[in-house]
């Protein structure tokens, strides 16, 4: 009995045995299988990342174009702020780009970066981008990767809602963060109520991508923060969250934050193009700017812009619906069917999803609960499709992967939910390091999510990278979404802030990519066609140089006739017709920047020069093995001197 | 002749005609620079880059070892090989339509003849700009010259030349081997018909 007894206790110790080399042995294989990430996020050398990524980089004011899954950063592109690397905003041919009716603004806060559409789905031509500070939106054409527009909102206070599209790129909206009196005038502060009011604005965009404001909508003075168009059967809508319906002036944080909800505004803008072309409109006089790059000339032009068209939504019933929403509402996200609009009421203990079918009905049986300024505020029963609720604290975007799961962002409990799209149950969630504003997932806020990957796009980083003093990187996570169960898989530092960002399979854009200006397609006025036609002429105290680049020369390379007080006009031609073979050019003590000119481009660098003397100039973008012969030299002589101009190359 | 051979030394002469849509000869030049590929295309009657701007970027490279530039225009060659393709064909043609087969043996002959010393004249222009270089080049490398091969590959410094036949040249010699084959067969049935007689 004993002896049975005692290999009872054997067998049980060996099968205890087993079992714990078994769980160990597979603890090995999960540490392996955790190996793998680091293989679904590496790009192999001289491969292809399967993504763009682009970042809007906040309060840099310019967009970060990464490769994904690898999270490497291929190039900034210079949009609202100077950059002095590329001369954005020095060159003489730019600088018209930065002008608004404030004069000349070498800043803003770039936010939301958009992907022009075609029937709902992404298509790659160009990328939209708010500015946030002074009401703008630019155009970035992507085939070259350089900003093609800027346009000015008139009568906005600050351009947040923006710039989210219609399902055709029909138009590009933008609403008024900060509600002010429209037209701007000198009003008490205190007097909010009585002369404080909001816009929505839709840009017209051509089949060119020229932008113009088509028409506003004043709206009640509250705080208008987000957008997105309709899509489906939602196309011809669009909806735009509002805060602050308080219509507090001081102390936001508490004053705006009593409402239990504020509204989403459902702008229905087919019904408003109507009104427009039946006459029901104002013309305001007013003034902002459209800047934009001619692409044959090389150069920027401005336009001031005099007059807008505004809609009074008293005289024109039927373009804007209130849809209650709690609580002071952010993101406000159409899933790819374009029947559902979430939105993430950043103070709410739930995500409200409205019903676009349900919101027809009621508008039909008008179910209105009240009237504000002649907009009908919907009963919240009457839309509201269904509530996510648990989504963590803060909610405040949604994205959707296209296989019916919303992913929202929750800003104060940092994680990512992830939620059924019908059921409003969560499914799945997965911590952000840390503050997660927006997310982005590739196709996510379209008709046709690509899926795959989720971005989340941090606020914080603090001990997730080596620190650099006070100041320390923002960040970006890619997740894995092709599973049942979000999985991080990396994380890539990003410029500036970023807020919202797109995502799109780099085929599409790639096969647009230009790899050359064509040289014969040049028609600056001062651009140069061959090195033979390379002069400097003066013309009283302008005197102007053109200039050609090619490996590994300027001509003319030696300029002498300057004289103090003079100002020199560098127009630098890149005579170049190579792939990735740009010139550089900079001048000593030019108070400005250096050009750095794409090959079959003209530049021009401004210069003023202060001091006689011999002043070098030199290429500086390692441009050939003889890149460090690429100079020259400019002979400066005091004002009045009678050196004559003269300039040549090998000379 | 037979029928069948005239019919076929006719259309060997016409086919001649497909060599002037095609490049007779391309010079590739590889460096790990220039991933997307950078070369010349030889036709009967222009010398062409491979890509739009390849002419120019090959000559602009080519300033830094002092070679004279490529000029197409310069090159009187180019302005006479249509003629001599065009007699070529019309030679041909004349050959099948007589049936004489004499004829067709000169215009065998003809047409090796013209391709020896084509290639002879192509090595010449290949020596002398690979030769007669500028002494004040930035680059020179002592007993250095750049020629490149007639046919085949070669480093030159950081590229490697490679010079081979392009669909022009296989035309013409697939047109001329077609002939051949005929006019072989026609002498095998002309003499199985002499011994049968």
């Amino acid at each position: 009995m004993n002896r049975r007894y005692f290999k009872a206790v054997l067998v049980a110790a060996a099968v205890v045995a087993a079992f714990v080399i078994l769980h160990y042995g597979c603890q090995e294989s999960k540490d392996l299988a955790s190996g793998d990430v680091a293989s679904r996020v590496y790009v192999a050398p001289g491969t292809y990342d399967e993504f763009y990524l682009f970042t809007s980089g906040g309060f840099s004011g310019q967009i970060g174009v990464y490769g994904l899954p690898s999270g490497r950063l291929f190039r900034v592109i210079p949009v609202f702020s100077q950059d002095p690397e590329k001369a954005w905003g020095y060159s003489e041919e730019s600088k018209p780009m930065f002008m608004t009716s404030y004069g000349f603004v070498p800043w803003d806060d770039a936010h939301h970066p958009k992907l022009s559409q075609t029937e709902g789905i992404a298509d790659g031509r160009w990328i939209f981008i708010n500015g946030n500070n002074t009401p703008r939106i630019a155009r970035v054409d992507l085939s070259t990767f350089t900003t093609a527009e800027i346009i000015e909102i008139p009568n906005s206070g600050g351009n947040h809602g923006s710039p989210f599209l219609t399902e055709n790129t029909e138009y590009v909206v933008a609403s008024t963060r900060f509600s002010v009196p429209v037209p701007n005038r000198d009003v008490p502060i205190d007097s909010y109520k009585e002369n404080f009011q909001g816009t929505i604005s839709f840009i017209s965009v051509d089949k060119e991508g020229a932008m113009d404001v088509a028409f506003q909508i004043v709206a009640p003075g509250f705080h208008y923060d987000l957008a997105h168009g309709g899509k489906g059967p939602s196309h011809g809508w669009a909806f735009f969250t509002s805060y602050n319906t308080e219509q507090a002036h001081t102390l936001l944080e508490v004053n705006a934050s009593q409402s239990d909800k504020d509204f989403i505004a459902a702008v229905n803008w087919k019904k408003a193009e109507e009104y427009v072309k039946q006459g029901k409109a104002k013309t305001w006089s007013t003034s902002y700017y459209r800047n934009y790059f001619d692409k044959k000339k090389h150069m920027a032009f401005s336009e001031q812009k005099t007059s807008v068209k505004v809609l009074m939504p008293e005289d024109c019933p039927g373009v804007i619906y209130f849809l209650p929403t709690p609580k002071s509402p952010h993101g406000v996200d159409v899933d790819p069917s374009g029947e559902y609009i979430a939105a993430g009421g950043k103070l709410a203990s739930v995500i409200p999803v409205h019903s676009f079918s349900k919101m027809i009905k009621a508008i039909e049986n008008e179910e209105f609960e009240t009237t504000i300024d002649g907009i009908p505020v919907l009963k919240y029963e009457s839309t509201i499709a269904g509530e996510v609720t648990n989504p963590g604290l803060g909610p405040l975007h949604t994205e959707f992967d296209g296989n019916g799961y919303g992913y929202t962002s929750s800003f104060i409990s940092s994680e990512i939910v992830k939620w059924k799209i019908g059921t409003w149950e969560v499914v799945d969630r997965i911590p952000a390091y840390y503050s997660i504003g927006h997310l982005c997932i590739p196709g996510g806020d379209t008709r046709k999510p690509w899926g795959k990957y989720v971005i989340a796009l941090n606020k914080i980083t603090k001990d997730r990278y080596l620190p650099t003093g006070p100041e320390l990187t923002q960040s970006a996570q890619l997740i894995d979404i092709s599973g049942d169960k979000m999985k991080l898989l990396l994380d890539f530092p990003t410029i500036g802030e970023p807020h919202y960002a797109q995502a799109i399979p780099a085929d599409i854009i790639m096969k647009n990519s230009k790899k050359i200006y064509p040289i014969e397609e040049n028609q600056h006025p001062h651009g140069i066609k061959a090195e033979k036609d390379a002069r400097v002429v003066r013309e009283g105290n302008v005197v102007r140089v053109y200039m050609s680049t090619i490996r590994t020369h300027f001509a003319p390379d030696n300029i002498e006739g300057i004289r103090v007080g003079d100002i020199v006009y560098f127009h630098v031609t890149n005579l170049e017709q190579d792939w990735d073979i740009p010139h550089g050019f900079a001048v000593k003590g030019a108070n400005n920047s250096e050009l750095l000119i794409m090959p079959g481009a003209t530049e021009t660098l401004m210069w003023q020069p202060t001091r006689e003397g011999i002043y070098p100039f030199y290429c500086t973008d390692f441009c050939s093995a003889l890149h460090q012969e690429m100079q020259g030299y400019i002979r400066v002589s005091p004002k009045g001197s009678n050196v004559a101009i003269t300039y040549g190359t090998g000379k | 002749m037979k029928t069948q051979s005239k019919i076929i030394v006719i259309v060997a002469s016409l086919i001649l005609i497909l060599s002037f849509f095609f490049p007779i000869w391309y010079i590739d030049l590889e460096a790990p620079q220039y991933p997307e590929g950078i070369g010349l295309e030889i036709w009967l009657n222009k010398i062409t880059g491979q890509n739009p701007h390849d002419l120019n970027n090959i000559n602009g490279l080519n300033h830094y070892i002092g070679m004279k530039e490529i000029v197409p225009d310069a090159i009187p060659e180019l302005k006479i090989m249509p003629f001599i393709i065009i007699f070529l064909i019309v030679f041909g043609l004349i050959s099948g339509i007589s049936g004489k087969r004499s004829l067709a043996y000169i215009w065998i002959v003809l047409f090796f003849v013209i391709a020896a010393v084509g290639l002879y004249d192509f090595y010449l222009w290949g020596y002398d700009f690979g030769h007669d270089l500028n002494p004040n080049a930035a680059i020179k490398v002592p007993g250095m010259a750049y020629q490149p091969p007639l046919i085949g590959s070669k480093m030159l410094l950081n590229f490697n030349a490679i010079s081979m036949p392009h669909i022009g040249t296989w035309i013409l010699v697939g047109a001329v081997a077609l002939a051949v084959i005929a006019l072989i067969f026609d002498k095998k049935i002309k003499k199985r018909e002499e011994a049968n007689a």
